[in-house]
Order: C-alpha cells, then structure tokens, then sequence
C-alpha cells in the first residue's frame, strides 16, 4: 500500500512542479501591471521599494496612515539603488532612496521625476576604546587621514590635538566600514570629498568605494560588530542604529569649527540651510552654526506625470496625498524613532515639489488639500 | 509494475474466505482491470514525465548561463579582458576587476579542503570500516548530517563571535596588526561547513566495498591497516575524491558566513592572516546598490566567471576521478 502510494505521489510531484513552472512563466508579463484599468473600484494599494533606511520610519507611517486613510502602502527595503531601478522600470509608485538620482539614471528615467526630501538622518563615527571614557571629538582632516589610513595609531599628535587634556591610548586603530552598497557610505564618503582634496581624488563619493584601509561589514549591525569586537576600532553607523545600541559616537567639528555631538536635534539644525527648488540637497558639511556635518536627507522619488503606464488618476492622487501627509503629520513619528523631522525649509521645498506633480497635465494636489 | 498481477490472486484466494455475494465477484472484475488500466496509464505518464523534467533542468542551467552572458555584456564590451586579471575594484571611477576575488575564492576553498579532507576521512574510516553499527556510530552519523543541516549565517556567527577573537589574540602575540579577520577564519568556518558533505560520501563508499576482497587479503595475512590502505581506499578513491569535490563546490559557492569574517578588503591577500573577499561575497554585498549599469554589469560578470570557475574545477575533478578508478 506505501509504495502504491509513493508511485502515485512522484508523478503528482513532478506534475505539480512543471505546473508551477509554467505558471510562473506565464506570471511575469503580468506581474508589473498589478495596477489593472479597473483599479478605480477596488481598494488602492500603493507599492514602494527602495532605501534600508528609511524602513522602520515608513512602517510606523504607513500604519498610520492606514489606519487614518484606509490607503493601503506596500514599502520593500530593498535599498535605494534597487529602488531606483524599481522606479525607472515602473514596476513601483515611488522609489526611496539616501543618494539623489545620478544624471544617467535620470537619463534612464526616461521622464522628469521629483525628489521630495522625507527624513533626515546622519552617520556617526562610533569607536572602541577601551579604558577611555571621554567623548571623542575629530576634526574633519583627522578624520579623513584615518580613514585613508595615514593616521594608524590612537595617540597620534593630530588626534591629541583635538581633544586636548584627555590621555589617548597607543592602541593600533583599525578602520571598520560598510562592505555592502549602501546610502550611507555615501553621506560619509560625499562629507569627506567635500572637506578633504586628498580623499576627493583618491577615493571619491559613492555607495561603494575602494577603500583605502580597514574591513568590511556587513551592514551597520556588521560595521557595528566589528567596533564592539575589535579594541581600537573606528567605523561609520546610523544615527539611530547608533542611539538605539548605545554606542559611543564622537563629535565631529563642523565649519563653523564648532564640535557637534549627532542628535535629533543637530541633524535638524543642519538641514534649516537653503534648500534649492528640486529638494536635490546634500546636508554635508552644513554651513548651519549647531549643524551636525555628516547628516543627510532621504528622499521620495517618483514621476512628476503620473499618467503612464496603466497608473490611474485615482491612484496618482492617493500617492500624492500620501506624501503630503508624510512630510506633515507624518513628521510626528520621526523623532520616537530616532529620525531627524524635516526642518520647515524642507517641509516647503517639499510641498511646492508636491504641487508641481500632474496627471496628464492636470496638478493633483490642489484638488484636496 | 507488480500491482496489476499479484492483487486480483490475493482477491480471489480472499472472496471465499471472508463469504462475499458471488454476484459482486464479476463487478470485482471489472473494478479490478479499471486499476490495472489506471495503473497503466499512470505508468504512462510517468514514464513520458521523466525525461521532460531532464530537459528541464538542463534548459534551466542553459537559461542561467545565457542570463548571465546577455547582462553581463555591457561589462565585457567596456572593460574587455582587464576583467580578469584587473587588481583594483573601484565603483567610483567604473574600474572593475575580478582577480583580488578569484584569488580570494580559490584560496579559501582549497585552504578549506585542505583542512578538511584529513578529518572527513578518518571520519569516513572510523564509520565505514571500523564501527559500521552500533549507537555510537549512528549518533555520530546523525551529528555529522546535522552539521550539513546548520544554515551558513549560524556558522558566519560562531566563526565572528568565537573564531576571531581566538584568531586576533594569535596575531597579537605574533605582532601582526590584531583584527581577527580574514582569510584564516574563512577558510576554518569553511573546512567545518563541508566535512559533512566529503565524509558521509566516502563512509558510503568504504562501506561497499566488498566482504570478499577485504576477506582474501585478510586470508593472505595482511594486518588492518594494510587492508586498509592496500585494498579499501584504492578501491574506493574515485568515490571518495567525489565527494571531495561536492565539498569544494560547497566552498566556492558559499557567501555568508564567509562575508562576515573574511574581512570583506578588496585586496590581493599575501597571507593567511590577511584580509580579502571573496567572488561570491562582493557580488551579495553590492548587488542591491550597484547604481551605475556597468557596475551592475560587471558583478553579473564575475557571477559569470564564478560559473565557469565552478564548471572547470568541476572538470578537472571529474577528469582526476575517472582515472583513479578502479574496476
């Protein structure tokens, strides 16, 4: 009886496997027009895809935002760079992502598309040091000679310099960054070219780079096990990845040469700068006075005419409204999370952004709001 | 099929014994050959759905290949042969080249080999000839499977929190700038990872050949270990290499838990306590961020290249195999 049953199993298997095979086939074609012509009648669901960062914020949003609104938002972390291509490919609403978009992936866009600043966050540099119980503070150019792997030890006379009357160690230093592509080696790579020549042509700006010095992590949990691990380690996390585990961070010196410990409130200083009309600002090396330097926006990208694809004028508004809402009442959840609120240049930058958003020509916001 | 022909004898030799209605005898009949036809035809499709999967699989492994050499065009046609032998990686100025990460596979996974192979055949040995049965040797069994059964981020885990830091206090005393990472700690977790995959197929291996080779050598007067040594392994190697070279497979191809300790620098390593990166490992770090199409492209390439890495290793094993066989 159990091998007649066996025999009848296997080719049931089989059969159900090339079932599936072709069914996935014949999936693909239709898996990027879920929004179908009729979506009118049936609940609207918004799809995003795109920055790591922005995730734990987005969740708590769109929550609310489901509860208040009925809207349902489907968010995938996928990181910024995918999210991007998920966005030029149109196989989602919006994209999220840490980098503004580069001029040949607008290229590939294809068609115009707004960037709405979202959040603010910063990159902190945590450390190791065993014994020393002080705050760290670094000047740009220390930081960058570290980081290039010029300065190698704890108590080098640069470092000495910047943090007078406190004892430093002889501790080896050991340079942790982010193995992965990610938005933000970005900020902390975009902050170091801009204040220091030898970083900008040796290394440059990017989500990856070829680093001079040290090891990689996997992430900011990798980046941030490798500091706990290590004595005398030096590495870049999240501002709230760095709050939320209690790391130590140093205060950085920013060009008002004053020393800024990363906070909420210092990445929001650094964001009340001018923003220029297209929201496409990177907050490093601010010019505001208690600005924290390496903080950075993320933003919202999608296509300023919405009417493509099969995307409808109900869904369009449901998105833009969606967005209003975020750099608005959506602010509210930002700081309990650990996310720098939106500094009110930006809240402006990002509405007027917002109104400037048409379906087959027609401005979709003003209708509501 | 033994089905269609023992069940109606077994139904007639029954009928009488548990008295049931001669009338239904003929249905029975009839319900019978409906069976053995149902049978037939399962057998039918059986049959005809067996090489169709085949082909599956094969067109498949085509699609994938073809995938990777369509997407990873763009990055042949702008960095040409410099791919391969190219020592910098750097995403900012579009200059990519493999070779730091070849080395950094090859490295590991022979390294890993190497530590293996000496464990998974005592393993093999001590199973296979020495205590075949018993509940010691199948809890050893079960605990040698179960080592295949971990997920590699488990291993990536013990290998960062344990591994390292016994392997940075080594480099302490040795001088050597302290991390703990690097290629040394990869290649550990790595051997750890693939003993069961070599061992349970050479403990199958031992374990078949024959009672009346090893018998007669015995009857000639040849002690254990020349047993082993003169009839045993000869006559298993082929099977054993196999099974040697499934695990190398397994060590190539691994990404996570060689991510997190080996450092992730994307060096030319110049000794076992250097850091380096691996193929696979770059290409799961920088997939989801590779913002530029050539950078995109060029990691597609070096999934290519890993592919065909895989494939010729795989071919010279098969090669190294077939001509120790013994028949």
């Amino acid at each position: 009886m159990k091998k007649q049953t066996l025999k009848k199993i296997i080719p049931a298997i089989t059969l159900f496997m090339a079932l599936i095979a072709f069914n996935s086939c014949g999936n693909n074609n239709n898996a990027s027009n879920g929004k179908s012509p009729d979506s009118n009648n049936k609940e609207i669901v918004i799809l995003g895809a795109g920055s790591s960062f922005d995730y734990p914020l987005f969740s708590k949003m769109f929550d609310e935002y489901h509860t208040q609104n009925g809207i349902k938002v489907n968010y995938q972390s996928v990181g910024s760079g995918a999210g991007i291509s998920q966005l030029t490919h149109k196989t989602v609403d919006f994209g999220a992502s840490d980098a503004p978009m580069k001029p040949e992936q607008e290229n590939d866009a294809g068609a115009a598309v707004i960037h709405i600043p979202i959040t603010a966050g910063a990159v902190t540099i945590s450390y190791n040091l065993p014994g020393f119980d002080q705050t760290l503070q670094l000047s740009p150019k220390v930081l960058a000679d570290i980081f290039l792997g010029k300065i190698t030890k704890w108590n080098d006379a640069n470092i000495q310099a910047v943090n007078p009357g406190v004892k430093l160690p002889a501790t080896a230093i050991v340079v942790a960054h982010r193995s992965d592509g990610s938005g933000t080696t970005n900020i902390f790579t975009d902050y170091l070219s801009k204040v220091d020549a030898d970083w900008k042509s040796k290394v440059g700006t990017g989500t990856a780079v070829n680093w001079p010095a040290g090891l990689g992590g996997k992430g900011n949990e990798g980046v941030a096990g490798l500091i706990r691990q290590t004595p005398g380690a030096i590495g870049y996390v999240e501002l709230a990845y760095a709050i939320q585990n209690q790391m130590p961070y140093a205060r950085i010196q920013n060009q008002a040469g004053k020393f800024i410990q990363p906070s909420i409130e210092s990445v929001t200083a650094a964001a009340n700068v001018d923003i220029p009309a297209d929201g496409k600002v990177l907050l490093t090396n601010t010019t505001a006075d208690e600005g924290y330097p390496i903080s950075g926006f993320s933003w919202v990208i999608i296509y300023k005419e919405q009417k493509y694809g099969d995307n409808t004028r109900a869904k369009a508004e449901a998105l833009v409204n969606l967005l209003n809402w975020m750099i608005h009442q959506g602010q509210q959840y930002s700081a309990d999370l650990d996310y720098a609120p939106l500094s009110e240049a930006a809240v402006n930058v990002g509405a007027k952004l917002l109104e400037s958003v048409t379906f087959n020509g027609q401005p979709l916001l003003t209708a509501k709001q | 099929m033994a089905y269609p022909i023992t069940q109606p004898t077994n139904n007639l030799a029954r009928t009488p014994k548990t008295g049931l209605v001669v009338n239904n005898a003929a249905q029975k009949e009839k319900l019978q050959h409906k069976k053995a036809f149902r049978a037939i035809r399962f057998e039918k499709i059986f049959k005809g759905g067996l090489p169709f999967t085949g082909i599956l699989i094969l067109a498949l492994f085509t699609a994938i290949g073809l995938t990777l050499v369509i997407y990873a065009f763009p990055s042949v046609k702008a960095l040409g042969f410099s791919f391969f032998w190219g020592k910098v990686w750097n995403p900012v100025e579009h200059i990519f080249g493999g070779f730091p990460f070849l080395i950094g596979t090859l490295i590991t996974s022979f390294m890993a080999l190497i530590i293996a192979v000496p464990f998974a055949l005592s393993v093999a040995i001590f199973l296979g000839e020495y205590f075949p049965k018993g509940w010691l040797s199948g809890f050893l069994k079960g605990a040698i499977d179960l080592i295949a059964a971990v997920p590699s981020v488990i291993f990536g885990f013990w290998g960062f929190f344990v591994l390292v830091p016994v392997i940075r206090n080594i480099e302490f005393k040795l001088g050597l700038p302290a991390n703990g990472l690097g290629i040394l700690p990869a290649a550990l977790i790595l051997a750890m990872m693939i003993i069961p995959y070599a061992a349970s197929l050479a403990t199958t291996m031992i374990k078949m050949v024959p009672a009346d080779l090893k018998e007669g050598a015995y009857a000639l007067g040849a002690t254990r270990w020349e047993v082993l040594k003169n009839v045993i392994i000869p006559k298993s190697r082929s099977g054993i290499l196999s099974g040697f070279l499934l695990a190398l497979g397994r060590a190539i191809g691994e990404t996570m838990a060689v991510t997190m300790v080996i450092g992730n620098a994307n060096i030319i390593p110049t000794s076992i306590f250097s850091t380096g990166n691996t193929m696979a490992s770059v290409i799961a770090n920088e997939f989801s961020e590779a913002d530029s199409p050539v950078y995109f492209s060029a990691l597609i390439e070096l999934g290519l290249f890993l592919f065909v890495v895989t494939l010729v290793i795989n071919m010279i094993g098969k090669t190294i195999i077939n001509r120790t066989k013994i028949s």
